[in-house]
């Protein structure tokens, strides 16, 4: 593998950059209603202000339910993927997360509360769901870590305790819920990203984005920690500054994509291996492609979710899950 | 005499136990310090407090002659660098990628930024002086233990740090192995006038290596001096509790030391 310089990260991410953009737009056209292509393009290009002669209805579909849910599905993948990109790094774990270190669990049961106490007022959502995404962290984090250090199959441990723990709690707070909510709190827990709402989404971008960004700033600092934290601290990396900003970032990464679109599984874990395998574990490049990639990743999947069965839809984390379960075995068995 | 690391009084506790207690000690600009003493004497406690990765009780550790909390991280290890013993890798980096890893406290920025010309320049020159070259675009898992030793002393060279803080880094290695490491930091500490300090349970490279000894016993510096003066058969009873016979080296005329085991 050839040593990652400025130039290969700046091409790679030009050309997931585009590749993004490309899926975006073809994706938009997919679905149970199938929209005519060019004039479709050409709405697109206009960015909305004209209807280059699409009906009311189809504009409407496009730009009011399409676009909305393919952008959160952007951001979602983005940033559950940049997440667990940051949680491996630095709990050098390749195993490491979200999901299944009960993270999300952690920021679903912040977003329950949210609903089901200050239900009118949309922001405590994604503040509710990355304090709960927060705390959640430093459970497994204090949990995993053994007099011998933490070991892999420690770290895993301690995830599934604290998702078997929230899991409970969740259930606890599902049954103080009328009947008629029960059955739309299963499915967005699932992962669910029909319900784009217009305050959230652009929450949601920004989130990811400077996200994406902040850790990608700390990516020679995290090549160093994935060596180890005494090795990295020799090497002159503030340890526990940047412990403290990978955790605040992941975990407002993780919050605030719960809190869109519920746990979306396995995106963390798929996407960042893919990056690391096709373009080495520097996290200067691994970080940015991951975002992409996650971006790309869910967008796919959430089309398959809303396509496969239409005009039924499946929840886009049996999608995720179907794909990364198997994925986690396989590294099970190396790690 | 340029000391270039001091530690006067020196208490480290931790678990409510004290680890270090009223250490002094000096690492002088060409000079090899060996740290020798029974097992939980304190020796690695003294080695991570030295660079602030444990906090220390009381007393004072200089760094040039500067208190080493007033000083920030990356300035720190841009003057001194640790061996200790490699951590487990579980991400696939290569040996020129792990080395280059040394110069992080160089950066202008503390968590971004790309490796310059001249550090690429410095990691290759020391991968050649550990006789890595030919190895250098093969990943880290795939060394051998001896190799992996000679990448994590690259690394501490890497950084250009004028101290050198090793602690057991012959542990795994085989005779051969054993010497070429110390014959390294032996060429740094007399070319570039930097001051090494090992901490090693192997009496005899001691000896052979280290300008000084000090012997440490339950977290304090029992005695110090030159291999001639410590290494002396009442001496290291006292430390260790076992009797040892201490007879001239027939090539280098240097202590050394055997253990007697009477039935």
């Amino acid at each position: 593998m050839n040593r990652v310089t400025l130039r290969k990260t700046l091409i790679s991410c030009a050309l997931l950059g585009a590749v993004l953009l490309l899926v975006i737009i073809s994706m938009s056209l997919l679905g149970s209603e199938r929209l005519p292509a060019r004039t479709s393009l050409c709405a697109l290009a206009s960015l909305g202000t004209s209807a280059c002669g699409l009906t009311q209805d189809q504009f409407d579909i496009l730009f009011q339910i399409r676009l909305p849910r393919i952008l959160l599905a952007a951001a979602v993948g983005g940033s559950l993927a940049t997440a667990g990109a940051g949680y491996q790094a630095l709990l050098r774990n390749p195993l490491a997360e979200p999901y299944l270190l009960g993270i999300s669990n952690g920021a679903a049961v912040g977003t329950m509360i949210s609903l089901v106490f200050f239900g009118a007022i949309e922001w405590t959502r994604p503040l509710l769901a990355f304090t709960g995404a927060f705390v959640a962290t430093f459970a497994v984090y204090r949990l995993a870590r053994g007099r011998a250090g933490a070991t892999p199959e420690r770290l895993i441990l301690a995830g599934v305790i604290v998702t078997t723990f929230l899991s409970s709690v969740i259930v606890f707070v599902t049954t103080l819920m009328d009947a008629t909510r029960i059955r739309s709190f299963t499915f967005w827990l699932l992962g669910d990203l029909s319900g784009a709402s217009k305050t959230l989404l652009p929450v949601a971008i920004t989130i990811t984005i400077i996200g994406a960004l902040v850790l990608t700033l700390h990516a020679r600092s995290l090549n160093l920690l994935m060596l180890g934290e005494r090795d990295a601290f020799d090497l002159g990396v503030e340890v526990g500054r940047v412990r403290m900003v990978v955790f605040l970032v992941a975990s407002l990464l993780v919050g605030s994509s719960v809190a869109a679109s519920g746990s979306v599984g396995y995106v963390g874990l798929v996407v960042p291996h893919l990056a690391r395998l096709s373009l080495g574990s520097d996290n200067r490049i691994s970080i940015p492609a991951a975002a992409l990639g996650g971006a790309l990743f869910v967008i796919v999947a959430d089309t398959v979710a809303r396509t496969i069965i239409a005009p039924r839809e499946l929840p886009v984390g049996a999608i995720t899950a179907l794909i990364g379960a198997p994925l986690f075995i396989y590294l099970l068995k190396r790690v | 005499m340029n000391r270039l690391l001091e530690a006067r009084d020196l208490t480290v506790s931790y678990d409510h136990r004290v680890a270090v207690a009223d250490l002094t000690l000096s690492l002088n600009g060409g000079e090899i310090t060996a740290i020798i003493g029974p097992n939980g004497a304190g020796k690695s406690t003294l080695l991570r407090s030295l660079n602030g990765q444990l906090p220390i009780s009381s007393g004072v550790i200089l760094l040039d002659g500067q208190p080493l909390e007033r000083l920030n991280r990356r300035s720190i290890s841009r003057q001194i660098a640790v061996v200790a013993q490699e951590a487990e890798l579980r991400f696939p980096v290569t040996v020129l990628e792990f080395v280059l890893g040394g110069r992080f406290a160089w950066a202008t920025h503390s968590g971004w930024g790309w490796e310059t010309e001249r550090d690429l320049e410095v990691a290759n020159a020391v991968i050649n002086e550990t006789e890595l070259s030919e190895l250098s675009a093969r990943l880290m898992n795939e060394l051998s233990g001896g190799e992996r030793q000679r990448a994590l002393m690259a690394r501490a060279l890497a950084t250009e740090a004028p101290i050198l803080l090793l602690d057991e880094p012959t542990a795994n290695l085989d005779l051969s192995h054993q010497a070429t490491l110390l014959t390294l930091v032996r060429k740094r500490c007399d070319h570039h006038q930097s001051a090494a300090l090992v901490v090693t349970h192997d009496i005899n490279l001691a000896s052979q290596f280290a300008n000084n000894i000090t012997l440490m016993k339950h977290g304090r510096a029992v005695h110090s001096g030159t291999p001639e003066e410590v290494l002396r058969p009442e001496l290291l009873q006292e430390v260790f509790e076992v009797r040892v016979l201490v007879d001239a080296h027939p090539i280098t005329g240097g202590p050394r030391v055997t253990p007697v085991i009477s039935a």
